[in-house]
């Protein structure tokens, strides 16, 4: 549900990252808050237990300039990824405009990934939104360990597994390190923006 | 759905904020949805990240309304943390709006919900056709609570 202000010239969109327990997500918000600069991002909140998992969400605000004269602001949330915190996950994704799916490339996570992706097209069904029609990108996670003792996925089997039928954007990433973390971030404000954008046009039209 | 807000619709929110901040002597209001997005605030709030807070608001709604129904209540309409000289207050306005109040010892609790039950229908009203606005089929009835 994207907020358009038109006495400010504003524009508030609500991302959520979702995935299973320990994929990245919330390492993914930590890394783009100390990357940003400091007059275009605000303060990150995490509600999180002792031991590193997230709790309720993780909040950050970004401002990602002008499109049309209107500010763009996003607001990225990350949702808790233990199966048992299904309530929180639905009300964080309360009026959500976009989707990023952090998926954990260790093969001891393939099932996970893929209850979790599930888990996220019922909840989105729940509040009358399909998983294929909402702006959607996937992130493969951890890929940094390719070469390393743990055993990681082939792109292609994660590909198969959770984009075969959603054919959405998808980018491989090391949220710890960096790589593809503002590349999935990009591409989902493009596709969040190109969405509100439709819907203010079609608003244009009911109008006239 | 999109929630549109026209530059009349938020002089109108304005208005009624800064009522309620100048008869309450609350120090600052600020109406959000409940998904976290802020709409509007008014007064001074010196030092505090407002959207951070505008998030944390929604979350901590949000959580009271799935106990409130856990309890089998269709859902607390108000909450009320206090502290030692900060006060928060928190309102349902309609089903997508919260209204919130931050206070201090300068004014009391009776006086800061007597002036929000005024504003409240009057802010039902203005944001009631804000949200059919954006809505495509009317249905959702908007009242105050």
């Amino acid at each position: 549900m994207p907020f358009i202000n038109f006495s400010k010239d504003e524009i508030q969109c609500k991302i959520v990252y979702y995935g299973a327990g320990f994929c990245g997500k919330t390492t993914n918000l930590q890394y783009i808050f100390s990357q940003t600069r400091e007059d275009i991002k605000g303060k990150m909140v995490s509600i999180d237990t002792k031991g590193d998992r997230t709790l309720f969400f993780d909040f950050l605000s970004l401002s990602l300039g002008k499109i049309r004269g209107f500010d763009i602001r996003v607001q990225l949330y990350t949702v808790p990824g233990q199966v048992h915190y299904d309530a929180t996950r639905k009300l964080v994704l309360k009026g959500v405009d976009g989707v990023v799916f952090v998926a954990d490339s260790l093969k001891v996570q393939r099932k996970k990934n893929i209850e979790s992706l599930i888990n996220l097209a019922k909840n989105l069904a729940e509040k009358g939104v399909s998983i294929r029609s909402i702006p959607l990108v996937i992130q493969y996670n951890k890929r940094d360990l390719d070469g390393t003792d743990s055993e990681i996925l082939p792109m292609d089997i994660l590909e198969k597994d959770l984009n075969s039928m959603l054919k959405v954007p998808s980018f491989s990433a090391s949220a710890l390190k960096g790589n593809g973390v503002f590349e999935t971030l990009r591409e989902i404000s493009k596709l969040v923006v190109k969405d509100v954008s439709r819907k203010i046009m079609l608003l244009d039209k009911q109008a006239k | 759905m999109n929630i549109v807000i026209t530059e009349k619709d938020m002089k109108q929110i304005n208005y009624c904020l800064s009522r309620m901040v100048s008869s309450s002597m609350a120090h600052s209001v600020l109406l959000i949805d409940r998904s976290g997005q802020l709409i509007a605030h008014h007064g001074n709030t010196p030092g505090i990240d407002i959207l951070s807070l505008s998030a944390l608001t929604a979350a901590n709604f949000g959580a009271t309304a799935e106990i409130a129904r856990m309890l089998g209540e269709e859902e607390f309409t108000l909450l009320f943390h206090k502290g030692k000289s900060e006060n928060v207050y928190f309102s349902a306005v309609g089903e997508h709006v919260i209204l919130v109040t931050l206070f201090d010892d300068k004014t009391s609790l009776g006086l800061i919900r007597l002036q929000i039950n005024k504003i409240i229908d009057e802010l039902s009203i203005i944001l009631s056709s804000i949200f059919e606005k954006g809505r495509s089929k009317s249905g959702d009835s908007f009242r105050s609570s």
